[in-house]
């Protein structure tokens, strides 16, 4: 086994920081009844937690993909060099990487459809006359353990069924934890059930929080996972691209790019916001008109034009300064860094906006006048009166902008100001796929790799936004 | 109100001058004017003088914003910031790097841009305002239930992915229209059709949810009680009341976007290859062309200042209630 | 009235209403019978959420669906039952033959759409009528509930017009197809008691004239004392009691309805300990084993708990309580007497030692115009008010809506910077000071507000609100001792311990302005002002806070600036009173002063418009005391341009022509009473026999 060493890319640290937010966040909500009641509400709808599941197997695929290593490269016994020095291998791997080694190292020449074994498009060789004759070659790695009377079907649908028999098992399994350890603390009063009871609970599905749903729904990216264990290794599911990749480790290696966008985004966000929005909205005055003037500013500019001249700019700066970016890795990564920071300065002045009329509505309420009248000082009215009665705004506005920003990164990428090239994202392979539908016979897997992998996450993330909407919006509640 | 018009416009200008100063830094302070020319004419093996023949021939030899060699008002004036920025305020955008007049590719490029985004803005928001009265009629039914769901799953769904779709099945399996391309006259109608259908058909799902709860917000106010209360049918109660109340946050949601009609649609354009506003964008984006981005920005910024006045405007059109001081 | 038109009368039999929330079913109407014969008033008195409105919706089919339901029960009239009809048909009730106007004319009238757009669409037979007939019928509906100057209003939005001419609005569009019965919602709780008057007035003349029903839904058993022919009380869903009004006000017989009346503060019972009805209305969930009202009423015994009384009946009048047999007559000797427990606040408190003193108090609110926001003129929302609070006393700013008397509050206390003007406290000067030297006086004067759900933090804990004041004022330092206050005070104010860890949404109105007043007393401040603390709440409650505030007066001496409008409130604690008109005080005295001998012609108009409960009971006429009413015409002008002269003069009925041009001086009528009129000001020894 190889030694590594652990690379932390820009991007990958505010992740860790991100995520470090939310977990702080939830163990003071759990403390705090008003934050944790609406997610309450939230985990008790079918549709809610549905879309959440999904969500999370995307946030765990990404943040395993931003878990990055440089292996130790093996130097030779006799290599020059007296001294001792480990080296590391320039190339950065992700976890997720390493888990699909198969996928990412088996590369044919070019095109092949999805489990295909020939080639998608036809090569010139010598016949046995010695006649110049076009043929379909066979993959490299496709199908390449079939000999040639083996059903290529029979051999896909045995694997299938394996994937089957171990979705099932991790379903069982998880049921029965769910009945062994949860079950009992909500849903039944009387503590000497026993497991059999507290599995007819589970199964009839009659528990406040919706598990059966939960574990079937789960079922799914299970299923996904098992068989692309099974199939992975042995075919391209959804084929290659034209230098021969596998589209199905491409798209999964997008997910990373338009979590990262949809997240980072709002991190940047959030402190131009709420200091800026609560300010103006709380002293208003010469305070509130300066604000209001950065924010008009802000936002009466086209902003795929400013994004487009800040990444060219990034660009030209990057050309003249190439000694500061060695790496590929490192160059789209402070792309797509700068992608996220522009981003966010375009976007803070819808949330900043909110907030600043609504600290305008919050600050005329007796209860301020009643911190004013016992003396609290403005910095505490702000902290502890007024930003707490915003907080399920903001939320509300960090999960509706997640899916915006997923779409638009697509966007940004076809126009050429999006995340680098070289880099794996959706947009990226929609903007590729465009002279592909132009193609005869047509490229297909491409697009609806990207076009099914998109669509999931984005209706996820809109429905869950919906729920936490509902949940957090007493305005919307009642209707 | 002829007073908040005109105090609106002048507020405008502080925001434009604002405008000009964040472009102009994002253009000419991270890249002074010889790394543009060196990107313009090569990185390598060029020699200083072909730099300063460059700048000087688009006037960036100049210093950014103070002319320490001049005196008084022309230490600021003999600048680049003034010579580039000024001229803007007169709607003068000057020429690109290649020489091109942009006011002139601007009047001419224009239209292309309004064909394809005046349709499809009306119908959108005809059809729009249609399902949505649909979904709040049938509210809490099945129909309602799976209408949003339906909007979800469209409003999920990237605009790339309808014209792609759009141009697979339309033009190449069915013929019915061109893929691409554009046409003088009333011949381009041929080539508007997709385009139009696109933008329609994608922007349904995010606008009829929206006005959907602008409905429902309106249908729960004691109003609302007080016409049934009076006797009137559903029918009437909701397109006699509840559609006027309706109307005052849609139309002032939609009047902001007007002006910036002019813009055109970046991907639609560049996808359809339709010679309007948004694809001369985005050519002047990938050839780097800082004079017509700049332009543009300028232009933009104008258009949704425009708006904006124009919104607070429709407001005391449809809203008795308002007025401005 | 023995003529009865069958066809007209309309039975409520059995109705139940339910409504589906999330925390289970709530029976808000359940099994509620009553009728309403023609030309009578019907009042359904209640307190807040006893299932009144919904009894009133339900009628009409118009309760919010999907979450309400009509469960069981008949509403029958003209021979049919009104449940069973169809929406279709139901629209041929709906206005036509039965009419509804609501609580806030502000919301009820559509916002965008005319007052004459909005009257066409009810009236009958527009279809066949040209545009200058129909203009012509709405003018005359519009001149026939007195609004002025109809042909103008008709081009009107309701924005343009003030809240009691909206009502009239609605009244108007009620009344377009002639109903039979009018349902009118609580009509007149939004508005100014002046303009209150007004309009019960209205429709008592209307109801004479077109001979139609009224089912009047109200809380306040004033406006039943004035308007009603019969009462039918109802207490969480259910009716209690169904009596004649005369009946009703000389000898109620549920006890709730007995312990209503003794609850409300008057002069009568000043220096007493208001009799409350502890606890609060019960959340009509779930079912009841026995009488709903058993919790709160000290005549309850076992039965009570156990057994739901039967509603008994005899002459149309009836009762529901296990006091009374079959024929309403008290069955058991168990009915305790209550002693009223005398409060022992002497008079003569030490009455020279001024804490407040207020002197040409004034609030002006620029008017910008124009293109470069020029200052065009002010809201004069407090114009230069003197006034001076002793310690240990209550001085009660009365006034109707925008005669600045909240703003005047928050200025004394300078939550609100004053315009000009001084406040002393205790001989330092308030409006001198900023900063740290104004945040270590603020522990001795504190606010307590009128929404009891807008004056907590939702976010904090309710320890955490109270002990808000010691942390900033850094009135105690460790954590111990705080918590240790916090909770001596949560007792104080009759709340438990347990509080001290729990959020506002937990509790009541009352509870929560219990614990608003509790953040108050924390800082042990010596003079609160009292912004209407108690008009949020229900009578039964209202009594609770009151006696709070006696109690806490005594044991403290704290002395009192109460800001309300609310008349009885007036009478029952306060020692003087100001009366204020748009920014100005018009007359201030002790309340024997203003109550006994007010000279203004508006405290007087003031004091008539409020109804009083009448033991003789009296339908149609107004029960006033002195059995004349003094009804204000007209609205209360704006503050940004007040009238010139006296403010008060276009309403005055009194009014000269030196009112017109200038504002009238301060005239001292005796020791303690002064007034700013000119009827009084060439006779400064007028000792006032009115």
């Amino acid at each position: 086994m190889l030694d590594f060493t652990f690379k932390i890319l820009v991007t990958d640290a505010l992740l860790y920081i991100l995520v470090t937010a939310i977990i702080i966040f939830i163990v003071y909500a759990r403390k705090h009844e008003h934050l944790s009641a609406p997610w309450r509400q939230i985990k008790n709808k079918k549709l809610a937690m549905s879309s959440f599941v999904i969500l999370l197997f995307f946030v765990i695929t990404g943040f395993l993909d931003s878990i990055h290593i440089r292996q130790e490269i093996k130097i030779d016994t006799e290599s020059k060099t007296q001294q001792q020095v480990v080296q590391y291998s320039s190339e950065v791997l992700s976890l997720l990487d390493l888990l699909l080694t198969k996928l990412r190292v088996q590369t044919e020449k070019t095109y092949s459809a999805p489990f295909a074994i020939h080639s998608f498009t036809k090569e010139v060789t010598d016949d046995q006359q010695g006649k110049p004759k076009l043929y379909y070659p066979r993959l490299k790695y496709g199908g390449a353990h079939l000999q040639a009377q083996d059903s290529r079907i029979y051999d896909i649908g045995k694997r299938l069924l394996w994937a089957l028999f171990w979705t099932l098992l991790v379903i069982v399994l998880c049921i029965l934890l769910v009945a062994k350890f949860v079950v009992s603390k909500n849903d039944n009063k009387n503590e000497k059930t026993n497991l059999n009871t507290k599995l007819k609970t589970v199964l009839s599905g009659n528990t406040s929080t919706p598990w059966l749903t939960i574990l079937l729904v789960m079922s799914i990216p299970v299923f996904f996972i098992a068989s692309l264990v099974e199939l992975g290794p042995f075919y391209h599911i959804m084929g290659t691209d034209q230098v021969g990749n596998d589209v199905l480790y491409k798209t999964i290696k997008s997910i990373r790019t338009g979590l990262l966008i949809g997240t980072l985004t709002t991190l940047i966000i959030l402190p131009f916001a709420i200091i800026f929005g609560i300010t103006a909205g709380y002293f208003r005055g010469w305070v509130d008109d300066l604000i209001q003037y950065i924010y008009t500013t802000l936002s009466s500019i086209p902003s795929v034009l400013l994004i487009a001249a800040a990444i060219l700019s990034l660009e030209v700066y990057m050309t003249n300064n190439p000694q500061s970016f060695t790496t590929l890795i490192d160059r789209s990564d402070t792309r797509l860094l700068f992608l996220v920071m522009i981003l966010g300065v375009m976007s803070w002045t819808g949330l900043c906006r909110l907030l600043r009329a609504e600290t305008m509505k919050i600050r005329e309420l007796d209860y301020i006048q009643a911190a004013n009248s016992l003396g609290v000082r403005h910095r505490k009215i702000m902290s502890r009166h007024i930003f707490p009665n915003l907080m399920h705004i903001v939320l509300i506005t960090v999960v509706l902008d997640f899916s915006g920003l997923v779409l638009a990164e697509a966007v940004l990428s076809y126009i050429g100001v999006g995340v680098d090239p070289t880099m794996d994202s959706w947009g990226n392979m929609i903007n590729g796929a465009r002279l592909e539908m132009a193609r005869e016979p047509l490229v297909w897997w491409n697009l609806t790799a990207a076009f099914v992998f998109m669509f999931i996450l984005v209706l996820a993330a809109n429905i869950f936004s919906d729920a936490v909407r509902d949940a957090l919006d007493p305005r919307l509640r009642k209707a | 109100m002829i007073a908040y018009i005109i105090r609106r416009l002048f507020y405008a200008i502080p925001i434009l001058i604002g405008v000009n100063l964040l472009t102009f830094t994002l253009f000419f302070m991270v890249n002074s004017p010889d790394d543009m020319a060196r990107v313009h004419l090569g990185v390598k093996r060029v020699t200083p003088e072909a730099i300063e023949l460059w700048k000087a021939d688009r006037g960036y030899d100049k210093p950014l914003l103070y002319n320490s060699k001049e005196k008084g008002i022309r230490s600021l004036s003999n600048t680049i910031f003034f010579q580039h920025s000024v001229s803007l305020f007169v709607l003068d955008f000057g020429r690109a790097d290649d020489g091109r007049d942009i006011g002139r590719d601007i009047r001419q490029r224009m239209w292309p841009s309004l064909a394809i985004a005046v349709p499809t803005f009306i119908v959108g928001i005809l059809l729009n305002i249609t399902f949505a009265m649909l979904l709040a009629f049938f509210r809490g039914t099945y129909v309602d239930v799976w209408g949003v769901v339906l909007s979800v799953a469209m409003m999920s769904i990237s605009i790339m992915f309808y014209i792609i779709l759009g141009q697979l099945i339309m033009s190449k399996l069915w013929h019915l229209v061109p893929i691409s391309g554009y046409d003088t006259g009333l011949r381009a109608l041929k080539f508007l059709i997709l385009p139009v259908l696109i933008g329609i058909v994608s922007g349904i799902g995010a606008g009829s949810r929206l006005y959907r709860t602008f409905y429902l917000e309106e249908i729960n106010k004691d109003y609302v009680r007080t016409a049934r209360a009076k006797g009137l049918s559903s029918l009437q109660v909701l397109f006699k009341h509840v559609l006027r109340n309706a109307m005052v946050p849609i139309l002032t949601g939609v009047v902001a976007i007007i002006p910036l009609l002019f813009m055109g649609s970046l991907v639609m354009e560049s996808f359809f290859g339709i010679p309007g506003l948004g694809s001369y964008t985005i050519d002047a984006i990938n050839q780097q062309d800082f004079a017509i981005v700049r332009a543009m920005v300028f232009l933009g910024s104008l258009l949704y200042i425009f708006g904006l006045v124009l919104t607070d405007i429709s407001y005391t059109l449809v809203d008795p209630r308002v007025r401005l001081e | 009235m023995a003529l009865a038109d069958n066809n007209k009368t309309l039975e409520v039999k059995a109705l139940k209403t339910w409504i589906d929330t999330e925390g289970g079913i709530i029976h808000a109407v359940d099994g509620v019978s009553f009728n309403i014969r023609p030309g009578e008033t019907l009042a359904i008195l209640g307190e807040s959420g006893c299932g009144k409105s919904l009894t009133a919706l339900s009628i009409l089919q118009l309760i919010p669906k999907p979450a309400g339901r009509i469960v069981s029960g008949k509403v029958m009239f003209s021979g049919e039952n009104l449940l069973e009809k169809s929406e279709q048909d139901m629209r041929e009730i709906r206005g036509r033959r039965i009419a509804m106007i609501f609580q806030e004319p502000q919301s009820s009238l559509n916002p965008v759409m005319t007052i004459g757009q909005q009257i066409k669409e009810v009236l009958p037979d527009r279809r066949n009528k040209s545009a200058i007939e129909i203009n012509k019928d709405i003018v005359g509906l519009l001149d026939s509930v007195g609004m002025s100057d109809s042909a103008r209003r008709i081009k009107e939005y309701p924005h343009q017009l003030s809240g009691g001419m909206k009502q009239r609005a609605m009244i108007a569009m009620a009344l377009a197809s002639k109903p039979d019965i009018l349902i009118a919602d609580e009509p007149t709780t939004a508005l100014d008691v002046t303009i209150q008057s007004q309009i019960l007035n209205l429709l008592a003349r209307l109801k004479k004239e077109n001979n139609m029903s009224i089912l009047l839904i109200t809380h306040d058993l004033g406006v039943v004392s004035q308007m009603a022919d019969r009462v039918l009380l109802m207490y969480a869903g259910e009716a209690v009691e169904d009596a004649d009004a005369v009946n009703f006000f000389v000898a109620a017989r549920h006890p709730y309805a007995q312990k209503l009346f003794q609850s409300i503060p008057d002069r009568s019972k000043r220096k007493k300990k208001l009799d409350i009805i502890p606890g609060m209305v019960p959340t009509y969930a779930g079912d009841y084993q026995g009488c709903r009202f058993a919790e709160r009423c000290d005549k309850a015994w076992d039965l009570c708990f156990q057994e739901k009384p039967q509603w008994r009946s005899q002459d149309e009048n009836g009762v529901r309580c296990h006091l009374y047999n079959d024929t309403l007559e008290l069955q058991d000797t168990l009915n305790k007497k209550i002693e009223q427990e005398f409060v022992t606040t002497d008079e003569k408190v030490t009455r020279e030692e001024i804490l407040l003193d207020v002197k040409q108090l004034k609030v002006h609110f620029p008017i910008h115009k124009g293109i470069f926001r020029r200052v065009v003129g002010h809201v004069k929302a407090v114009d230069g008010i003197s006034l001076k609070v002793g310690r240990g006393r209550t001085v009660a700013i009365v006034g109707e809506s925008g005669c600045g008397k909240t703003t005047a509050g928050k200025a004394i206390l300078q939550l609100i910077k004053p315009t000009s003007g001084e406040v002393i406290y205790d001989g330092a000067s308030l409006t001198k000071m900023a900063g740290n030297e104004l945040r270590q006086l603020r522990k001795n004067f504190q606010i307590i507000f009128q929404d009891p759900y807008a004056s907590l933090n939702p976010r904090m804990l309710v320890g955490e609100s109270i002990a808000e004041g010691l942390h900033a004022l850094k009135l105690e330092s460790s954590k111990e001792t705080i918590q240790k206050r916090v909770k001596k005070i949560l007792t104080q104010v009759g709340m438990p311990e347990e509080a001290y860890a729990r959020y506002p949404h937990e509790f009541s109105g009352g509870q929560r302005q219990r614990i608003s007043i509790a953040r108050a007393l924390a800082v042990n401040p010596e003079l609160i002002v009292c912004d209407e603390p108690t008009s949020a709440l229900d009578v039964s409650v209202q009594a609770q806070i009151l006696n709070l505030l006696n109690d806490l007066q005594r044991e403290l001496s704290l002395s009192y600036l109460f800001i309300t409008h609310d008349i009885s409130v007036v009478e029952y604690l306060a020692h003087e009173v100001a009366v204020m008109y748009l920014g100005r005080i018009v007359e201030f005295g002790t309340a024997a002063d203003i109550l006994d001998n007010a000279l203004h012609p508006y405290t007087q108009a003031l004091l008539s418009a409020v109804p009083v409960i009448s033991r003789i009971g009296n339908a149609g006429n107004a029960g006033h005391k002195d059995g004349t009413q003094f009804l204000l015409a007209g609205d209360i002008p704006s503050p940004s341009n007040p009238p010139a002269g006296c403010h008060f003069h276009v309403r005055c009925p009194q009014a000269t022509e030196i009112c017109r041009q200038q504002y009238p001086g301060q005239t001292r009528v005796t020791g303690s009473h002064t007034v700013f009129c000119h009827l009084f000001e060439s006779a400064p020894e007028l000792t006032g026999q009115n």
